[in-house]
């Protein structure tokens, strides 16, 4: 059976530009770039272009670029160093947002109990927050403002500009989780003007157990991980050089693919979306144009997220969901309650996110098989009986 | 894999899907906040069940439970189909994940629900005490 891998936001196939990198470097640096012998010298040259490169990319100097295991260490690398930059200056406060990444919610939870108060701002019904949302927040006592680039689950692009230049006002530190974004739209932390941005390699065709924290001059990141000088001290640890290597060749190729590839995956995600949108009583979830280009998430009401993703699989489609049984928890995605979707609904969401790799058949094969699906589990479904003969009303028209 | 071959074949291929009309018994459990209601439908005569139906909205392993269920009471006396546990459920079906498990308890109370409005319809008295609820999510209990 063909595959049509459909959830680039869990994570993306390494492209091979980033496979031969990482196979080049394992074979050649295998050195320690600590050591001072040739070996180790050149692992770390390697790990200085790798660096540079990197920095390029997203607007930044080499030296505002700390590599971590990932997005979820940036983040709460990220949300420690505001930490304790607050408790130096006697700030206590941070705002953020209900749609966050685990992440940040989890971390910011770990904070509140050490004394922070943790403020966390509602979206709208697209998951967006306004800079005057953050501005009306912002206290004396305000250490930081944590918000997203774009959701992960929902696509919706968030106004982090104009987030950052109210920070900026009031000086307050501003960190983005830009894990979705890099290498999917463009970014430069100069133009955006945050003070710190996390972003991940898997997200953009490079390899797992790999990522950047970003932190501008003149901030200096707390540390997560003790026991050792590298990166300046930040993080301990000896580096993963190849994968290092290969997220500075898979993060060129992505974001110098951006112009290329955006009309392209526009064009499908309207599609798809469209199509999916046929299906009577579903809904989008997010915003529709202010989306990331890959990024289709929708609920069908009546059935539940978890069956249709084992029968969407069964026919070569993988996807996700942000059901309750998705998620290994009793309630559906915060992401998904937070816009206003009721828990019943919810749990009827599907989430496709595609790559340059997939192609207008896909569509249209992932339309015709959700449609059947669906159908199929409506067919089961008592809610949808009840629907149907009136004995319950339709949360989406 | 998530789900045992027996699960996965109970979903996909599900056993006595579909509704009744003038069903001597039905019951409906679950809730839709928490993600599944399964309900029920029996065709009694003699005291034994002659016929089951379901309908389930619900994650794989709830539609394969309510499958599997319908089975194992169908043709049989209700004094039997009674005694059926969560328990029996997942054995047959060759196991379910722990986080699963509340979906077998839904089948076991669909089936109790069902024989329970058979006797409330037909005014037969019932040990009270063996069509107890577990109530075992948050939401259910509201």
């Amino acid at each position: 059976m063909n595959k049509i891998y459909v959830d680039n936001a869990a994570t993306t196939k390494m492209s091979k530009t980033a496979i031969n990198a990482m196979l080049m470097h394992l074979e050649e640096d295998y050195g320690n770039p600590s050591s001072l012998h040739m070996v180790g010298q050149l692992a770390n040259e390697s790990m200085v272009k790798a660096r540079e490169q990197i920095a390029a990319c997203i607007g930044a100097d080499p030296k505002e670029i700390f590599f971590t295991s990932g997005g979820s260490e940036s983040d709460n690398q990220a949300l420690l160093t505001a930490f304790e930059w607050g408790k130096r200056n006697g700030k206590k406060h941070i705002i953020s947002q209900k749609t966050e990444h685990h992440a940040i919610l989890h971390t910011l939870k770990k904070l509140e109990k050490q004394g922070f108060e943790i403020e966390l701002l509602d979206v709208d019904g697209e998951g967006n927050v306004t800079s005057e949302q953050v501005r009306s927040a912002i206290h004396e006592d305000t250490a930081l403002v944590t918000i997203m680039a774009a959701n992960n689950e929902i696509g919706t692009q968030l106004p982090i500009k104009e987030i950052a230049a109210v920070c900026k006002e009031k000086g307050v530190l501003f960190h983005t989780d830009a894990v979705q974004a890099v290498g999917h739209i463009p970014i430069n932390v100069k133009e955006i003007g945050c003070d710190m941005l996390s972003l991940s390699a898997h997200k953009f065709h490079g390899p797992k157990g790999t990522g950047v924290l970003y932190v501008r001059k003149g901030l200096m990141p707390s540390c997560l991980i003790e026991g050792g000088a590298q990166e300046r001290g930040r993080r301990a640890g000896t580096e993963n050089v190849a994968g290092i290597c290969s997220m500075a060749a898979a993060i060129k190729e992505a974001v110098d693919k951006i112009p290329e590839n955006t009309p392209k995956l526009i064009d499908m995600r309207n599609r798809l979306i469209n199509g999916l949108l046929e299906i009577p009583h579903t809904i989008l979830n997010g915003a529709k144009s202010n989306r990331l280009p890959g990024n289709v998430n929708v609920c069908f009401e009546g059935i539940e997220g978890e069956s249709l993703l084992l029968l969407l699989d069964a026919k070569g489609i993988c996807a996700s969901s942000g059901s309750a049984c998705t998620s290994g928890s009793l309630d559906p995605s915060h992401v998904l309650l937070a816009i206003g979707r009721p828990h019943e609904v919810a749990h009827g969401s599907l989430r496709l996110t595609l790559s340059e790799e997939n192609t207008v058949e896909q569509i249209d094969y992932i339309i015709k098989s959700t449609k059947e699906v669906v159908e199929y589990l409506r067919k089961m479904s008592p809610i949808w009986q009840d629907l149907q003969e009136g004995k319950r009303k339709y949360v989406i028209q | 894999m998530l789900y045992s071959e027996k699960v996965m074949d109970h979903f996909t291929n599900p056993r006595n899907v579909g509704t009744m009309e003038n069903a001597d018994g039905v019951g409906e459990v679950g809730n839709a906040k928490c993600g599944d209601i399964m309900k029920i439908f029996l065709k009694i005569d003699n005291d034994i069940i002659t016929d089951v139906k379901f309908s389930t909205f619900g994650c794989g392993s709830a539609i394969a439970s309510s499958s599997m269920a319908t089975e194992m009471i169908k043709g049989k006396p209700l004094s039997q189909a009674l005694e059926l546990t969560n328990k029996a459920v997942v054995e047959a079906l060759d196991g379910l994940p722990a986080h699963k498990l509340h979906c077998s308890v839904l089948a076991e109370e669909a089936v109790k629900a069902a024989i329970k409005d058979y006797y409330d319809k037909n005014g037969i008295e019932y040990d009270h005490e063996k069509f107890a609820q577990h109530h075992d999510c948050e939401h259910c209990g509201e």
